[in-house]
């Protein structure tokens, strides 16, 4: 018997349900302090939607930015969906005219979710479908809560913006959990912490992309060389 | 004061590169193509070694010289990691270490 997808699909988009809602909020919060409006949460959540993005993106808008610096900036603390794409390709394959909204909504969230699958007896198409839109709508509502919130109530948000770290911190975390290969990880850090030195902060995310692309481009191969000289 | 104009311009720019960044794989690699090893290899090793990067680049403000010497990030870091490795959720890691932060930055330090 089909299980209901809607319910199955749901059930799987809850633990980012608790987390959207409240980084969603965090990030309502921030644009209030900043002196946006809900709207401009709200706004973001439904044409950028891209948690870390958007956090980044506080600070370029009430920094005023130039066009350029912000897309620049977006490349590169987006150019990880580069590679988010290229393992779903397969996944994805056969979507037909829902798959330009899986591949707009592909959060890191959602990706995870994705990677996992659909479960047994579900219509895929619908199930990916639906996790893309609920994750989404959490993110808005999040984004709105916190944005109607932040201008009603005033308190002091500062340290707040803690919550993107502790967000890195915990995806990190899971990916030393999850995987034996950890030298990607030491090669991200160290590469960006050494570029960071010798750039300054303003500088050093460029650089440092490069470094890693090549270093580990390096590390493929060394260790491709090792694998055949065995 | 908000500019507001150049904010849309701003969101505009963000949501632009970001779809055009998650759409590339798919344009380039369309279906019944697949893609280069290279770009297999590097789609593997990519993300933990980025997110490693967006670490570094939360904390590139933090003055271990200056008091309070980065000791609340490193507090708050620590809280985060421990408390994820010990319950595996990510709720609970970054709400319990966003208040740890701002208790240390508003009450502590």
């Amino acid at each position: 018997m089909a299980k209901n997808t809607v319910k199955t699909a749901f059930l799987a988009t809850i633990p980012v349900m608790t987390g959207y809602l409240v980084m969603g909020m965090a990030l309502g919060l921030l644009m209030a302090d900043k002196g946006y409006g809900w709207w401009g949460s709200a706004l973001m959540g439904l044409t950028i939607y891209a948690g870390s993005m958007e956090f980044v993106a506080v600070n370029l808008l009430s920094g005023g930015a130039t066009l350029i610096s912000t897309a620049i900036m977006t490349l590169l603390v987006q150019a990880r969906h580069l590679f988010y794409g290229v393992s779903l390709l397969e996944k994805y394959r056969g979507m037909g005219h829902i798959k330009p909204y899986l591949i707009f909504g592909l959060t890191d969230e959602t990706y995870a979710l994705a990677c996992s699958g659909a479960p047994e007896g579900c219509n895929k198409r619908k199930y990916y479908f639906l996790i893309t839109l609920f994750d989404q709508l959490y993110w808005i509502a999040g984004g709105t809560i916190g944005g109607l919130l932040g201008a009603a109530v005033r308190f002091d948000t500062r340290g707040l913006d803690f919550a993107m770290t502790a967000l890195f911190v915990v995806i990190f975390t899971e990916q030393a959990l999850s995987t034996r290969d950890h030298a990607p990880a030491i090669i991200g850090v160290s590469a960006a912490r050494v570029c960071l030195l010798i750039f300054g902060t303003d500088n050093f995310l460029i650089p440092s992309m490069l470094l890693i692309t090549a270093l580990l481009l390096g590390l493929g191969a060394l260790r491709k060389r090792k694998g055949a000289a065995q | 004061m908000i500019d507001a104009s150049h904010s849309l311009a701003l969101i505009a720019v963000m949501a632009l590169v970001t779809a055009l960044l998650r759409f590339l794989p798919f344009l380039l690699f369309p279906e019944g193509k697949h893609a280069p090893r290279v770009i297999t290899y590097l789609s593997g090793v990519l993300p933990s070694a980025v997110i490693g990067m967006l670490v570094v680049y939360c904390l590139k403000d933090v003055q271990p010289l200056a008091a309070p010497h980065g000791l609340p990030e490193l507090i708050a870091v620590a809280a985060v990691a421990w408390s994820y490795v010990w319950k595996r959720n990510t709720l609970l890691s970054v709400l319990g270490g966003t208040v740890v932060y701002m208790l240390l930055v508003q009450v502590v330090f």
